[in-house]
């Protein structure tokens, strides 16, 4: 049988604001997936380590703060230096679209706001691990 | 009409209604009460006006704490904010001021919230993000720059925190020449709804206690117009709870404190006239309506019977609410207006003491002016157009509302006693029983916003294609931590530093006994400890919380 899809939850920032990334980590899981959800108030060291440790194939950032601008690229580039750039990184939380759009040029793959069908991250995901 | 005719008018209409046919469709509360198609003398059979009811301001409160409400005096228009430096804050409350608002309330930053300063590491990218950065009590001097804080009275949204930044306000009116008694305002202080909905917690439950039962007591002595704890249901609601149990936890947290500070040796007509709450207002009309009304007999019923409160206000439900950040859609954002509006209007008819209306942008960002003035004109609208503040709780006695409001009751009552079962509020934070609860709510009313079941205009119906967003945002200069940064490293280079750390080294001591926590933190305050020095110097005697992790 081949492997479930692994995804990572993480909840990077200070904020406390987890019933989105609660929904989406169930929605992922009723679809099939392994999650694992990290809890809140991460480093974007401690959401690096534990994505290469669990050695998910994707990771979902969700932040409600502000501060997706400096934890998002951070994430990226630790896993880059963790030899980990193919892991599939998408986000969620309340970001502007200059935001989004700057986001997704430095290389996370999708940002899903306010209002997102939990069926179109799962068919995202999907899309990208056919196979699995 | 007599019993018999009653009863053949009845049938008769029932028999009309088969006939003719109900459309499909969900009707239910957001909660997920069955409503029925109609309500009568049936549904209300046995309720005692003056046992269940009374007149306002009489128990048990259910029409409302004050006998004259808002004939007396409108509720108080307090809109939450706080961005970027104590300057640009304190730029927004006076154009709210200037705009009619009569109370403050203010939004901290996360490292505030947290308990960081804004030079630490774990503060990068975070600084005046989603409120005010407040470090030491020269920001909080700058806050206030030119407000009277002996007119106005301010809410504050802090928890974990809070002992600190109430000592920083009394030191900043202190210093304007304002009376630690003169000043008036709320805390947020319950930490229960930390660990259950909102997530920003410090320390692990008994320290916690232990801070805000020595703030009940020092505020009794010290600071008599203070509300020491605002019990909230609001974040309970927002992390996805339903009405019943955002009232059901709420009450519970409630009852927490009171026997914590029975426990902590306090009168309980000494502190409990100064608890507040603060709800949230949903999309469903009535059953929010019902949800305040239950709230306030509830609390009026057990404050008397079971912990034997003589003072008649500490049996008040005195409350604020704030609509549904959660129920604001970033489609067609404009429509957020209307949404709000009726959240509102459900609040004023539930008897509330103060209210927030949110602004149209939220979910996209941090709210413009424009947008956060009509928030405001949205609540003068009601207060001074619609004509329903000229009757108090002009609801009563509607069939459908009171039957909802014992419905939302008994289904309390049947929460508490679940809690009781488990031990009780800190143990049922333990074992994640309310973080479930909250969590299976959230998915299943996700779920049905998916399925269609539940209709949400702009998102799941009544879409637009090609959806452009056409209003302005607010955004937050990125020289703005760079300038906190600064303020705050100028702050502890321009301090007596040697006595800064004697407060501190006191502070600790006080910490390690059993002395009110609050005096050290005065004094810290005054010579410009931090926040950050502070929260530090407790994290060394109390340690720091973990949550229990599940999805």
């Amino acid at each position: 049988m081949a492997r479930k899809v692994r995804v990572l939850i993480a909840k990077p920032g200070l904020d406390g604001h987890d019933r989105g990334a609660k929904v989406v980590a169930n929605a992922l899981k009723d679809a099939g997936m392994e999650v694992i959800y990290t809890g809140l108030h991460q480093t974007p060291e401690m959401i690096a380590e534990s994505a290469v440790q669990e050695d998910v194939d994707v990771v979902g950032l969700s932040i409600l703060s502000g501060a997706h601008m400096t934890m998002f690229p951070r994430v990226l580039g630790l896993l880059r230096e963790k030899g980990a750039a193919d892991m599939l990184v998408f986000g969620g939380g309340i970001i502007p679209a200059e935001d989004v759009e700057e986001l997704e040029k430095l290389g996370v793959a999708r940002i899903f706001g306010p209002g997102t069908d939990t069926g179109d991250i799962v068919s995202f995901i999907r899309d990208r691990f056919p196979a699995n | 009409m007599d019993r018999k005719r009653y009863e053949e008018a009845k049938r008769r209409y029932h028999e009309t209604l088969e006939r003719c046919g109900c459309r499909e469709g969900d009707f239910t509360t957001v909660s997920g009460f069955p409503v029925r198609p109609l309500y009568g003398p049936d549904d209300v059979e046995g309720l005692d006006y003056g046992e269940d009811l009374g007149f306002p301001g009489e128990y048990p409160f259910t029409r409302g704490v004050y006998p004259t409400m808002y004939r007396g005096r409108p509720w108080t228009q307090r809109q939450f904010s706080g961005f970027g430096t104590a300057r640009d804050t304190n730029g927004r409350y006076h154009y709210l001021l200037d705009h009619g608002q009569t109370g403050l309330s203010v939004a901290f930053d996360m490292p505030t919230i947290m308990g960081y300063d804004s030079d630490h590491e774990r503060s990068e990218g975070e600084v005046g993000r989603c409120g005010v950065a407040i470090d030491s009590l020269r920001d909080m001097e700058i806050l206030f720059d030119g407000i009277d804080l002996g007119e106005i009275t301010t809410s504050m949204t802090i928890n974990a925190p809070a002992s600190i930044l109430l000592a920083f306000y009394l030191c900043a009116g202190e210093k304007k020449g304002t009376p630690f008694e003169a000043m008036g305002g709320t805390i947020q202080n319950d930490i229960f709804k930390e660990y259950i909905a909102q997530k920003s917690w410090i320390f692990p439950p008994q320290p916690s206690l232990r801070i805000i039962t020595d703030i009940l007591a020092f505020c009794a002595d010290h600071v008599p117009r203070w509300n020491t704890i605002s019990i909230s249901g609001y974040h309970i609601r927002e992390a996805g709870s339903t009405a019943v149990q955002e009232l059901a936890f709420t009450l519970a947290d409630g009852f927490a404190y009171v026997e914590a500070g029975i426990a902590a040796g306090l009168d309980v007509d000494r502190f409990a006239p100064r608890l507040s709450f603060f709800f949230n207002a949903h999309l469903d009309f009535f059953e929010e309506i019902a949800k305040y009304r239950a709230a306030r007999r509830i609390w009026a019923r057990r404050m008397k019977e079971k912990y034997g409160a003589k003072d008649e206000r500490s049996l008040l439900l005195r409350f604020h609410t704030q609509t549904a950040g959660c129920t604001l859609t970033a489609q067609q954002p404009e429509n957020n207006i209307v949404r709000t509006a009726f959240q509102a209007l459900s609040a004023v008819l539930g008897g509330t003491q103060s209210l927030h209306t949110n602004s149209m942008d939220e979910t996209l960002a941090l709210p413009s002016e424009k947008a956060v003035r009509i928030a405001l004109r949205t609540q003068q609208l009601i207060a001074h157009e619609t004509g329903v503040v000229n009757t108090i709780d002009p609801l009563a006695g509607s069939y459908f509302v009171e039957s909802l409001t014992n419905e939302m009751e008994e289904a309390a009552e049947a929460y508490f006693r679940k809690i009781d079962e488990l031990g009780g509020v800190v143990a049922a934070i333990d074992r994640g029983f309310f973080q479930r609860e909250i969590q299976r709510s959230a998915y299943e009313y996700q779920k049905a916003v998916e399925r269609g079941s539940k209709i949400m205009v702009g998102v799941n119906r009544f879409q637009l294609e090609d959806e452009q967003i056409e209003i302005p945002l607010l955004r937050i200069d990125p020289e703005v931590e760079r300038r906190q940064i600064e303020a705050v490293r100028e702050v502890r280079a321009g301090r007596d530093n040697d006595k800064a750390a004697r407060q501190l080294e006191l502070l600790g001591v006080a910490a390690r006994g059993s002395d009110n926590l609050m005096p050290a933190i005065i004094e810290c305050a005054r010579c410009y400890c931090t926040e950050g020095e502070i929260i530090d110097t407790f994290k060394g005697v109390f340690g720091e919380y973990k949550e229990p992790l599940f999805i």
